[in-house]
């Protein structure tokens, strides 16, 4: 039982747990506070990875400010505990069962992934790398982004300003 | 060393639990962080294929996945808010009218 | 057990270090209350804490035990779970963020083993530090959410808006810094400040070659200032227009926790500014032999502070004010002995300078509330929107601009 185990152990399981907790919260908060528990552990998981400016990234993009934007929804819109509406019994007898056999499947074919170690000659990836190999190989991509970003935040601003009385 | 197939086993794990949260949740703001529960699931398995490949092009996938996943959010919560001011409900049952 | 210990000593180490940053840390803040309120004092002409204990100085203590002893009201129809989370979320980023800052250069040895002056060294420590800081916009929303009131929410609401729009700002006001010396360590960071231009220039990023970051420094402190909730930036949690905002309806030992994470916050971006911009623990004056008096100034200024306590004491009346007097300045007298042995000298220059550094920043803070009026809400985003960031974004241009004319 190694230090690497048992931290990937202890993060796999905040992640699952977060997981479950937003699957059976009931109020639209406690299921965002979930989330951002599954993106704590997941930035955890980068790191034991060896990805650290993904994992900081994860953390200040993803989990301080995606999920602050839908904390704040959550807010501006009032949302309450979910209400239960009959309209389908499907859901519970059937989908259940289903989920659970989607969820073995799953499982399955992913255990198939050669159980082959990580590679140990490379430690940690340095920024460095990364910058350069985004700024290099990858810059068309990385110039659409930015325009997409700028689209995206012009069609929000557009679409959820009050209209002029 | 934690051999790769934990770390993928993991990301089905949550993907799963991801596709599970979406279909049987009727909030719309819970259902769309499901969606980005199964983002998230998705990183994790390119950031652990990055590392047993030696490659760093896994991590390049990921940060642009973020950032797109960023974007979607701003506009998918802008509809969702404007969904919720005409149907007065984050049911998304309620939403049904192009239904026969 | 104690070849546990042997075999453990890094956890150990770790833990003893984590320990006396953490007390360290938490009397700062608590001795940093003080110190806000006599200068705010002094700047409004009246005397500010006086009475608990001499010069006010058991005033923290005093209130210490008030918020242990106060009543904790919760109100009804409160989210419980999320009430109870969002201060300790608060407090607990608050401290964390010290665990990446370095103290000292180079390495010391506690128990055989060799460890850096700080609780951790981090590759990415910058990177991580912005994280958690932007983590700390939950505490304030959440709080302000689960309050079920309609003051709170407002205050957190906007509080929160405010935090993640300064946010920017500060990440991009640092770029300058990252540009100059391309790593994300802090000691590395205060490495590459080493050295004097013309024999007495310091070279901190503030002046350095080819681009002297004072736009990024400018950007940083008012940033920060803003980041922090702190006046004149204070409009979310301001007595006169929301009552207490976030905080509100948090009494006692929960309202306590935010008050100290704010002073926390404050402590870490003083510790910040003064590492990034002006040279860390870096003394002012040159290495040479004609300034190696200089290696004296702690001792000198410690023993002065001893001395005019030790008059101060025999100046008052009552005996038991004159008796903490007495031990303080004994106490400051025996810092200013240690500060002079030959073995502690070397090691004491590097804390003192950066943390005398540290407390200018917080004196400017501390200035800046007592004398600026607040902003208005819309004023407030106007300038972080277009202002702070077209200024932090020209500061990065401007910067690689001129790093890059430098190499050719």
């Amino acid at each position: 039982m190694t230090v690497e185990l048992a931290l990937f152990i202890v993060l796999a399981a905040m992640a699952v747990s977060g997981a479950v907790s937003l699957i059976l919260q009931r109020h639209p908060i406690h299921s965002a506070l979930s989330l951002i528990v599954v993106m704590a552990a997941l930035a955890g998981l980068y790191l034991l990875l060896g990805a650290e400016f993904i994992a900081a990234v994860q953390i200040i993009v993803y989990a301080g400010a995606i999920m602050v934007l839908f904390v704040f929804v959550i807010m501006l819109l009032n949302a309450g505990v979910e209400e239960r509406t009959s309209f389908s019994r499907m859901a519970r007898y059937v989908g259940l069962p289903l989920a659970v056999v989607f969820l073995l499947q799953l499982v399955w074919w992913a255990a198939k992934v050669p159980a082959q170690a990580a590679q140990t000659t490379q430690a940690l990836t340095s920024t460095r790398s990364l910058a350069l190999m985004l700024f290099r190989e990858f810059l068309l991509p990385f110039e659409l982004t930015s325009i997409l970003i700028l689209i995206a935040i012009l069609g929000a601003v557009v679409l959820a300003k009050k209209e002029p009385v | 060393m934690v051999p790769v197939s934990y770390y993928i086993v993991l990301s089905a794990v949550l993907f799963g639990l991801g596709v599970v949260a979406f279909i049987f949740k009727r909030n719309i703001i819970t259902m769309f962080m499901a969606i980005e529960l199964m983002l998230n699931a998705v990183n994790l398995a390119f950031v652990a294929f990055s590392r047993m490949l030696g490659q760093l092009q896994g991590q390049v996938y990921v940060f642009f996945v973020i950032v797109v996943a960023a974007a979607e959010a701003a506009v998918g919560l802008a509809i969702i808010i404007l969904i919720a001011r005409n149907r007065e409900s984050l049911n998304v049952e309620r939403v049904d009218l192009l239904k026969l | 057990m104690s070849d546990f210990l042997a075999s453990h000593t890094f956890l150990i180490v770790s833990l003893l270090k984590v320990v006396v940053v953490l007390l360290v840390l938490l009397t700062a803040v608590a001795y940093l209350s003080w110190f806000e309120r006599k200068v705010v004092a002094h700047i409004q002409s009246r005397w500010g804490p006086h009475r608990a204990g001499a010069h006010g100085l058991l005033q923290p203590l005093a209130d210490g035990i008030k918020f242990l002893f106060k009543e904790d009201p919760m109100p009804a129809g409160v989210d419980r779970f999320v009430y109870f989370f969002a201060p300790a979320l608060a407090l607990t980023l608050a401290v964390t963020t010290i665990a990446l800052i370095p103290f000292g250069p180079g390495t010391i040895k506690i128990f055989g083993q060799e460890t850096v002056v700080a609780v951790s060294d981090v590759n990415i420590g910058l990177l991580i530090l912005f994280a958690l800081t932007s983590l700390g916009v939950y505490g304030v929303v959440l709080a302000g959410w689960s309050s079920n009131s309609k003051y709170p929410l407002l205050g957190g609401l906007r509080s929160s808006a405010q935090m993640v729009s300064y946010e920017l700002a500060l990440t991009l006001s640092v770029v300058g810094v990252l540009l100059l010396t391309g790593t994300f360590n802090f000691r590395e960071i205060i490495h590459k400040q080493e050295g004097f231009a013309w024999g007495f220039l310091p070279r901190w990023n503030l002046f350095a070659w080819p681009a002297p970051q004072l736009l990024g420094f400018f950007i940083f402190f008012i940033a920060a200032i803003a980041e922090t909730n702190r006046s004149p930036f204070d409009l979310a949690e301001a007595e006169q227009e929301l009552v207490g905002g976030f905080h509100t309806e948090y009494a006692s030992f929960k309202f306590a926790m935010f008050f100290l994470s704010e002073y926390a916050n404050m402590v870490t971006v003083s510790l910040l500014a003064s590492a990034l911009f002006l040279g860390g623990w870096l003394s002012p004056f040159p290495d040479t032999p004609l300034w190696a008096w200089t290696q004296y100034l702690p001792t000198a200024i410690f023993g002065l502070g001893g001395l005019a306590l030790l008059a101060d004491a025999l100046k008052y009346k009552t005996g038991w004010k004159r008796i903490q007097l007495t031990v303080v300045s004994l106490l400051a007298l025996g810092l200013a002995a240690v500060c002079a042995l030959p073995g502690a000298i070397e090691f004491v220059q590097g804390p003192f300078w950066y943390v005398a550094k540290a407390t200018t920043f917080l004196f400017v803070y501390v200035w800046v509330r007592g004398t600026l009026p607040r902003f208005r809400y819309d004023q407030l985003m106007s300038i972080g929107w277009k202002l702070l960031f077209p200024l932090a974004l020209l500061n990065v241009v401007a910067t690689s601009l001129a790093i890059l004319a430098a190499q050719r």
